[in-house]
């Protein structure tokens, strides 16, 4: 194993983030951060469920025949997914209801399946689970920072809590519609990659083509 | 010469190697502004022609000018008449303290009276577009090392054309600001925005603040009145009720009604439309292209007919002379950096933008006005537009040479 676990666990949080650099998981990213309570349950989530995803595919990677492993994978996911749902459900109705089918979708969410294909399926569960918790960390750190300028700009308050009081309720602050659509995030998150890119110039990709230019005879 | 001595001597301060380096491209922006600018091209082939970006940007910025004075009348004739409705107790704010001081009438059968009005709102919308954007594109052009360009003239122009005259200042400066980073300058600047950028603006600003920049009560400048555009009018009672509101074509084609600052009046839209063709900065088949879409898409849907929807039976010559049709079929389709690049290309981009709007007003009930919105969408697809038109040439020539 080439890294070490700190590694595993602090890399996908800016160097090999899983939005910002693999650019995965954008959906859930764009739908759940119009407020930062959604944002921050669907990152425990996600983290959840990737750490033990991992945890349980890398114990039976020896065991999974090649041929049906996407199938064995998806089987134990959409297990851990149920039952994120339904403690959701139990002990989180309201935020369940705002998440609708979200949480369900962690299924597909690209980030989960993978960080099975790619890590999990070739290290040993304890690796794998650091590095699952990882990548839940990154995502959540991405869908943290979009739901604190969505839901500050677009309706004035963080965690429900009000920070600038909105014109409708008699203060000062027009808040921003557009944060709350989810386009907004596309904007948001771009502008974060760009950010990124600049802080770490090597994350910045090769151009497909440069324009060349002809010396004249 | 005076001034070229002066730029020739403080020229090297901020060429390669100079003490201000940095701001070769501020330096640039104020020569180029005041002289011919002195690139010229270094690859092969070498055209000549006397028609560079300056003078182009410049043209539509005189293309503009029948819009602009319009405009000034237009919004101060119906903030005068606002105020003769609404009394002496609507007079308050600034504008009304200058023109009381200057002792300008505020009656609205004043031509003077009312362009002044007018002007006392467009001047700061155009000022604050101007400096918050200006400051963006120096920025830009500081960082990034090109030259800021005339390209900036007409977008901060054109966005003020299309603000209502009420909108407040700081969203003005949001969403030029949106307009030139988003839609402009993260893509590289002037020639390289496949957007338009006053539009991607102005799209920021309905979106974000619809209040403000849609409805009933913004489009003239007065607390308290409200007076609804012709096509939101039409949207709910049928084009046919605005005669009862006392809106003839006539009236709609000369601009007299709500609306954005320059984008009421038809009549000044094709004045400037018909300098643009004249010195060929505007294409002339993205204008015939534009108006078949319209004309063909709103006629079928009269030929449709609608039991609830009244927009259905508007027929075509109306769509051209409410809300932003002309203005954004003169001014914004014709612009050649967003439009499609190929002759065919742009027929088909010309008609999907007529067809859309039209589609816009009539059919989706959330969006009383189309304009922007189509042309936002003809300009995602012009690309593409002109890849299909490149390949079937390319098979068309192929399979003659077998």
């Amino acid at each position: 194993m080439s890294q070490t676990k700190k590694e595993l666990l602090v890399d996908p949080l800016v160097d090999n983030n899983p939005i910002t650099l693999q650019v995965l998981g954008l959906c859930s990213a764009l739908a759940v951060t119009s407020s930062l309570q959604v944002a921050f349950v669907m990152t425990i989530a996600v983290t959840f469920v990737t750490a033990f995803a991992s945890m349980f595919i890398s114990l039976l990677r020896n065991q999974i025949p090649g041929s049906i492993r996407i199938i064995v994978q998806m089987v134990i996911i959409a297990s851990l997914v149920i039952l994120v749902d339904q403690v959701l459900k139990a002990y989180a109705f309201e935020i369940s209801k705002t998440l609708s089918v979200f949480v369900g979708l962690i299924i597909t969410n690209c980030i989960v399946m993978g960080r099975a294909e790619a890590f999990a399926m070739k290290n040993p569960p304890i690796a794998s689970f650091i590095d699952g918790v990882g990548n839940g960390l990154g995502y959540g750190l991405i869908l943290m920072l979009v739901g604190v300028i969505r839901e500050l700009f677009g309706s004035g308050s963080l965690f429900g809590v009000t920070i600038f009081q909105t014109v409708n309720n008699g203060g000062w602050y027009v808040p921003n519609g557009l944060l709350l659509l989810p386009p907004s995030a596309f904007f948001i998150i771009g502008l974060i990659i760009w950010g990124f890119r600049t802080w770490k110039p090597n994350q910045v990709e090769e151009r497909e083509y440069k324009i060349q230019s002809v010396e004249a005879h | 010469m005076g001034l070229r001595s002066f730029f020739d001597r403080i020229e090297p301060n901020f060429t390669k190697g100079g003490k201000y380096e940095k701001f070769f491209p501020i330096y640039e922006m104020v020569e180029s502004f005041i002289y011919t600018p002195k690139t010229v091209t270094t690859a092969a082939p070498h055209a000549r022609s006397y028609v560079d970006m300056k003078r182009i940007m410049t043209y539509v910025v005189i293309a503009t000018i029948p819009c602009i004075l319009f405009g000034m009348w237009n919004t101060g004739y119906q903030a005068n008449s606002a105020l003769a409705t609404l009394g002496p107790d609507a007079m308050t704010g600034w504008r009304i303290a200058i023109l009381q001081m200057l002792g300008i009438t505020m009656d609205p059968s004043s031509l003077f009276g009312n362009v002044i009005h007018g002007f006392l709102y467009f001047l700061p919308i155009y000022l604050t577009t101007l400096i918050v954007g200006g400051i963006w594109e120096v920025i830009f052009a500081t960082v990034r090392g090109h030259e800021v360009n005339e390209g900036f003239l007409v977008t901060s122009m054109l966005y003020t054309l299309i603000m209502p005259a009420s909108a407040p200042l700081w969203q003005v400066a949001l969403g030029i600001s949106f307009g030139v980073v988003i839609g402009k300058e993260v893509f590289g600047g002037t020639g390289k925005n496949f957007l338009n950028p006053a539009l991607v603006g102005r799209a920021f600003l309905y979106f974000a603040y619809p209040a403000s920049m849609s409805g009933d009560a913004v489009w003239t400048p007065v607390d308290g009145f409200s007076g609804a555009t012709a096509l939101s009018v039409s949207a709910s009672t049928g084009y046919e009720e605005l005669a009862a509101n006392g809106l003839s074509w006539m009236n709609a084609f000369y601009g007299v009604m709500q609306g954005s600052f320059g984008e009421t009046s038809t009549l000044a839209c094709l004045l400037g439309l018909g300098f643009l063709l004249m010195t060929k900065i505007a294409n002339w088949r993205l204008i015939v292209g534009c108006m078949a879409g319209m004309i063909g898409f709103s006629l079928l849907l009269n030929l449709i007919g609608s039991e609830t929807n009244p927009m259905f039976a508007m027929p075509w010559y109306w769509h051209l002379v409410l809300g932003g049709y002309a203005f954004g079929m003169v001014f914004m389709v014709t612009e050649p950096v967003s439009a499609s690049h190929t002759n065919v290309g742009r027929y088909i981009y010309g008609a999907l933008i007529g067809v859309m709007v039209v589609m816009i007003r009539v059919i989706n009930p959330a969006f009383p006005e189309g304009m922007m919105l189509a042309i936002l969408f003809g300009n995602v697809f012009a690309p593409l537009i002109d890849y299909f038109v490149v390949q079937a040439n390319i098979k068309r020539r192929a399979k003659r040479h077998v």
